[in-house]
C-alpha cells in the first residue's frame, strides 16, 4: 500500500507540474526574468501548492503517524547556514540558465528531448559526485538524534 | 481572476495535493532532489517509496505527453554544453542545499520553516540574476 500511494504521489505531482507550466522551461525563464519580459504567473503556483500543502500537512503532522509508516521523517535540521545558502545559490543559477529544476526535468524527460536529456543525465552527475565527494551514503538520513546529523531529505 | 492563473493554481493545488498524499501516507517530504539524492547508496527498507514516487512522476510524464503535450513542449533551448553545466549545479546545488523547489519551496514554505524561506528566496533571486546575466550576454536563445 505504501508503494502505491509513493506513486500515486508522484504521478499527481507530475500532472500538477504540467498543468501548471513548471514542465515548460520557457515560462519558468519568463518568471525569473524580473529585468527582462516577466511574467509572474508562476508564483500562483507556488501559491497555490503552499496554500493546500499549509493547510493539509499542519493536520497531518497533528495526526501522531503517517497511514503506512511508523514516523514522518522530517529533517532535523534547523540552523541557516552557508551551505544552505551556497547550494541554493548553485542550484537557482542551474535553474535560471535551464529553466529546469529535478521534478519538472524528470516529467519531461519522458519526451526524449535531447537537451532536457543532457540536463538530466548531468543533474544525476551532479548529485552522484555531492554523494562521492562526501563520501557517505544517503543512510545517515534517519538519523535523528543530532541536529549536526546532516540529513539527505531536503527541508 | 483573470484566465491566465487558472492553470498555475489548479497545477500548485495538484502539487500541493500529491505532496500532501505521500506525508500522509508514507511520512515523507515531497522534495524530489532528496527522493533521487537519497538512492544512492539507500537501505533496503528506504528504497521503494523513492523508486515509486519517482516512477509515478515520470508515468506522469507519459500521461501528460499523451493527454497534454502543450505541457512538454520545448521553446526554450539552450546549447547542449550550457544545460549540462546547468544540470551539474542544479545536481550538486541541491544536494548542498538539502533541497529544491519542491522540497524548500512548497513543502519547507508550507511547514513555515526558516531554513526553506532563506532556500526559496536564494535560489529564485541567483536564477533571476542567471536570466539577467544571460540576457546581458546576448543569449540568442532568450528570445
Amino acid at each position: 500500500m505504501a508503494r502505491l500511494t509513493a506513486f500515486l504521489a508522484g504521478l499527481l505531482f507530475a500532472l500538477g507540474l504540467g498543468v501548471s507550466g513548471m514542465t515548460q522551461p520557457a515560462k519558468v525563464v519568463g518568471f525569473l526574468d524580473f529585468f527582462g519580459r516577466w511574467d509572474p504567473s508562476l508564483i500562483a503556483v507556488l501559491f497555490g501548492a503552499v496554500a493546500v500543502h499549509a493547510v493539509f500537512a499542519r493536520r497531518a503532522l497533528g495526526s501522531g503517524r503517517p497511514w503506512y509508516a511508523p514516523r514522518f521523517e522530517l529533517t532535523s535540521l534547523t540552523r541557516v547556514d552557508a551551505r544552505l545558502v551556497a547550494g541554493s545559490a548553485l542550484f537557482g543559477v542551474g535553474w535560471g540558465i535551464s529553466g529546469l529544476c529535478p521534478g519538472p526535468a524528470l516529467v519531461s524527460s519522458v519526451a526524449f528531448v535531447p537537451t532536457t536529456l543532457a540536463f538530466v543525465a548531468a543533474m544525476l552527475g551532479g548529485i552522484a559526485l555531492f554523494r562521492v565527494m562526501r563520501g557517505d551514503p544517503a543512510s545517515d538520513q534517519t538519523v535523528q538524534a543530532s541536529v549536526e546529523a546532516d540529513t539527505t531529505e531536503p527541508c | 481572476m483573470t484566465a491566465p492563473l487558472v492553470a498555475p493554481l489548479v497545477g500548485g493545488a495538484l502539487i500541493g495535493l500529491a505532496a500532501t498524499l505521500l506525508l500522509v501516507a508514507n511520512g515523507r517530504v515531497a522534495g524530489i532532489s532528496g527522493a533521487v539524492g537519497g538512492l544512492f547508496g539507500a537501505r533496503a527498507g528506504d528504497r521503494e517509496w523513492r523508486v515509486s514516487f519517482l516512477g509515478g512522476l515520470l508515468v506522469g510524464g507519459v500521461a501528460l505527453a499523451l493527454l497534454r503535450p502543450s505541457a512538454l513542449r520545448v521553446e526554450y533551448a539552450p546549447p547542449a554544453a550550457l544545460a549540462v553545466v546547468a544540470g551539474l549545479l542544479v545536481g550538486f546545488g541541491t544536494q548542498l542545499g538539502n533541497g529544491c523547489t519542491s522540497g524548500h519551496g512548497v513543502c519547507g514554505v508550507s511547514r513555515r520553516s526558516t531554513r526553506s524561506i532563506v532556500a526559496t528566496i536564494t535560489f529564485i533571486l541567483a536564477g533571476a540574476l542567471a536570466v539577467l546575466v544571460s540576457r546581458r550576454l546576448g543569449a540568442p536563445w532568450l528570445g
